[in-house]
């Protein structure tokens, strides 16, 4: 089967970001000063199991921005047709989840609807009863064999995922102790992770694990594809905010006089108008703009993720105040400094000076405000979503799930899965990331005096 | 003093200017109101005198910044920068596209919004410096470890989790509140009890924690070793000391938000329904109704410009070497 690979906007960045991230590992590995944070970073238990599971959430992040369209079989003339839908690599490894939607709500691990349904027996009667899934324990000859059904498949999930995980263990376990890594606590949530994994691969093959949504979605699939607009929207804002606030707030700070006035001016109106409002009124115009213009895209899903660029590009332009000040403060204290007054009187360009000089010396910072800002934009993602300025409602989100789950509650017997799927998945992500940047914040921080131990 | 504020508030005049021409870019010259006009009725079947209508009931039938026919001050003030931005200034907000004045929607709507977020506010300030204050007295312990991670445990739930399992929880399991509604005087104690207890929870983690930060910060001063030398407990020294010293950087993150309480919360009200000016934005944000978002993103940044002066002057009050000149 041919395919086209497609690179939407978003993916562009997102490699481009992927390019950046790697350029500066390269780059930090050859210096031993600069390895030095991250190696405190390494020796902290919660770093690096919360890296372990935000690199997970990564991984899926990544292969659902792989991007490609099917070939349709009828041919137009001899010239291949693709097929208009836009699908990743992920979603062609979760291909049973996505195509095999129920009718409507079913709970968790259920084998029927969720409501009552009036059908037709042979005989000709009307019989009001739940309705067996199309496809959630489709296997079963009859409902009663559910319960040993679930438990089998959960237990010899679980055991197979906890033989790929010992085999895992005992081939990383000398490899991450030569490096001086946290054995344990990594090994432990590998071990629990495969387990989880095991589980829900071996559920999932006939259930829907998490449930379905009122179209008879799968809830496990929505979740996972979720995780890529909330990655996005918390790492393709950097690429607006940290040009933005790195060059201003140095050259504010740096070069003062009527640039730090006019650059203070800008900041300050910017960041005098409640972001809500700033960002709500912004996403309007947007939403006027490309209602207005049909002609730019070729297809639902490029509309929706040039809405998903802009919505960065707005959540950067309205947060890079907050960086740009710090940014400012630093630069005016660094430039009193001796070593920037001899570079002075050698008569170094002020932009050496700039690029030399003060940026290497306010990078921590900025690490330091990027990592703490990841979490605020995903949980950010999920409200603007419902205030009704956030993605698409066509592209699949924590907010756009939390939203068409949100009147849920409200029924009986309720439907929660969704919900809690949302937010359980958000909660993983979000307190993952707290835990790293706080990991990276006292790594870096100066303040925090502490007696260097060489590794 | 006063001719302090005089200057602030002549300072504050070119920041509101630009906040009020980015307004105007934003809302007039990246989408004509042509465009607005498309997209509110529709974009297949419009005519042009629809779009005219359409334009001329919400008196945006004008030039943009000059009006090149007309002559004298005219020229000027018969434009749609005139009309629609520059009367903001003299708080004059026009009126929404349901023909009701915006001016009068936000005075009555202050009260609820008020009602909610200003005891929202207050119980949270001593909650969140109390339970810091605790941490710094457990520091170093198990007790504050425990704290700190509920703090990132709290800090990473998201916002709307609170206010949807708070309403499942107290109101739909319990039945001890009504899930949303509002009313004025007493009787509405038992709409605004669950939203404050929400507002309070939700804040919890990132502010306890950074009072937290405030605290150690401070202890590891010098007075504070003084104090503790002439034999005084612990908890006087925290409580009568540390607090004291700790209050300017409280008060800088505290008081600026004090104006901004009139606007109410987007999430809460917009969940509780009530009709504050936080559900007026939300609605007006589903509706589309440029004009309302205009007037709140002016109305807020007003606030918030209020807000810095505000704080400028309450250092003084609790720092005497503060002095305003």
């Amino acid at each position: 089967m041919s395919f086209l690979p497609v690179i939407l906007w978003s993916d562009a960045l997102v490699f481009l970001l992927l390019a950046a991230g790697i350029a500066c590992v390269w780059y930090v590995r050859q210096r031993e000063h600069l390895l030095l944070p991250w190696r405190r970073v390494a020796q902290s238990a919660t770093a690096m199991v919360s890296l372990l599971v935000l690199s997970l959430f990564l991984v899926i992040g990544l292969l659902d921005t792989l991007h490609y369209r099917v070939a349709l079989p009828e041919r137009n003339g001899g010239e291949t047709v693709y097929s208009p839908e836009v699908l990743s690599v992920f979603d062609k490894l979760l291909t049973p989840l996505r195509v095999q939607t129920e009718k409507t709500y079913s709970a968790p691990l259920a084998v029927t609807l969720y409501a009552k349904e009036s059908t037709g027996d042979s005989s000709g009667n009307v019989v009001r009863d739940y309705p067996r899934l199309r496809y959630g324990g489709a296997n079963l000859a009859n409902v009663q064999q559910r319960d040993g059904d679930v438990l089998r498949r959960g237990l010899s999930g679980a055991l197979a995922g906890l033989l790929a995980g010992l085999v895992f263990v005992f081939g990383g376990k000398r490899w991450l102790a030569q490096r001086g890594w946290p054995v344990r606590a990594l090994l432990v949530t590998a071990l629990i992770i495969s387990v989880l994994a095991g589980m829900t691969v071996d559920l999932a093959a006939a259930y829907h694990v998490l449930g379905t949504d009122k179209v008879g979605q799968d809830v496990l699939y929505l979740s996972l594809k979720s995780i890529r607009t909330g990655l996005i929207i918390g790492t393709v804002t950097t690429l607006v905010t940290l040009p933005l606030a790195l060059l201003l707030g140095i050259a504010a700070g740096y070069l003062r006089g009527w640039v730090d006035d006019v650059i203070q001016y800008i900041y300050t109106v910017l960041s005098s108008i409640p972001s809500v409002l700033l960002i709500a009124a912004a996403v309007l115009m947007m939403q006027v703009t490309i209602d207005t213009h049909p002609q730019w895209f070729d297809n639902s899903a490029s509309r929706a993720d040039l809405r998903l660029v802009f919505l960065c590009l707005i959540l950067g332009v309205t947060s890079w105040t907050g960086l740009c000040r710090l940014l400012r403060g630093e630069t005016l204290k660094l430039r009193e400094m001796e070593y920037i007054q001899a570079a002075q009187a050698f008569g170094v360009s002020s932009f050496r000076i700039l690029a030399r000089h003060i940026m290497p010396n306010v990078m921590h910072i900025v690490l330091i405000s990027l990592v703490m800002d990841f979490s605020a934009l995903v949980l950010a993602e999920a409200v603007l979503s419902y205030v009704g300025v956030g993605v698409d409602p066509s592209m699949i989100s924590f907010g756009t799930m939390i939203n068409a789950a949100r009147l849920e509650m409200g029924r009986e017997p309720m439907v929660w899965w969704a919900l809690t799927s949302a937010f359980g998945f958000m909660l993983v992500l979000v307190l993952a990331a707290n835990l790293f940047a706080d990991a990276v914040r006292d790594a870096f921080d100066p303040r925090l005096n502490r007696t260097e131990v060489a590794a | 003093m006063i001719s302090y504020l005089i200057r602030r508030i002549l300072y504050a005049l070119p920041i509101l200017v630009g906040v009020n021409l980015l307004t105007f870019a934003l809302f007039f010259v990246v989408n004509t109101p042509d465009d607005m006009a498309r997209m509110q009725l529709g974009i297949k079947r419009v005519t042009p005198d629809a779009i005219e209508k359409w334009k001329q009931q919400r008196g945006y039938d004008k030039p943009l910044l000059l009006d090149s026919a007309a002559s004298g001050t005219a020229r000027v003030t018969g434009t749609i920068f005139w009309q629609k931005s520059a009367s903001m200034f003299a708080l004059d907000f026009g009126y929404s596209d349901d023909g009701r004045s915006i001016s009068r929607e936000i005075a009555t709507r202050m009260g609820p919004s008020l009602a909610i977020a200003l005891p929202t506010f207050l119980v949270g300030l001593v909650v969140y410096v109390s339970f810091a204050l605790l941490m710094t007295l457990f520091r170093a312990t198990t007790l504050d470890l425990a704290g700190v991670a509920l703090c990132v445990l709290l800090m990473s739930v998201s916002g709307l989790f609170y206010i949807i399992g708070g309403q499942f929880l107290v109101s739909k399991l319990w039945h001890l509140v009504p899930i949303s509604g509002y009313d004025g005087g007493m009787g509405g104690f038992k709409f605004v009890a669950l939203p404050i207890l929400i507002g309070v929870i939700g804040g919890v983690g990132s502010s306890s924690r950074w009072y937290r930060t405030i605290f150690l910060e401070e202890i590891g001063k010098d007075y504070v070793r003084t104090a503790r030398a002439k034999g005084l407990s612990e908890l006087r020294v925290l409580f009568m000391h540390v607090l004291k010293n700790a209050m300017i950087p409280i008060l800088t993150g505290v008081v600026v938000v004090i104006p901004l309480l009139f606007m109410g919360s987007l999430l809460t009200e917009s969940f509780f329904g009530i009709p504050g000016l936080g559900s007026y934005t939300i609605d007006a944000i589903n509706a589309q109704d440029f004009s309302v978002v205009r007037a709140m993103v002016f109305l807020g940044s007003l606030l918030y410009i209020a807000g810095l002066i505000l704080t400028d002057i309450s250092y003084t009050m609790v720092d005497p070497r503060v002095r305003l000149q």
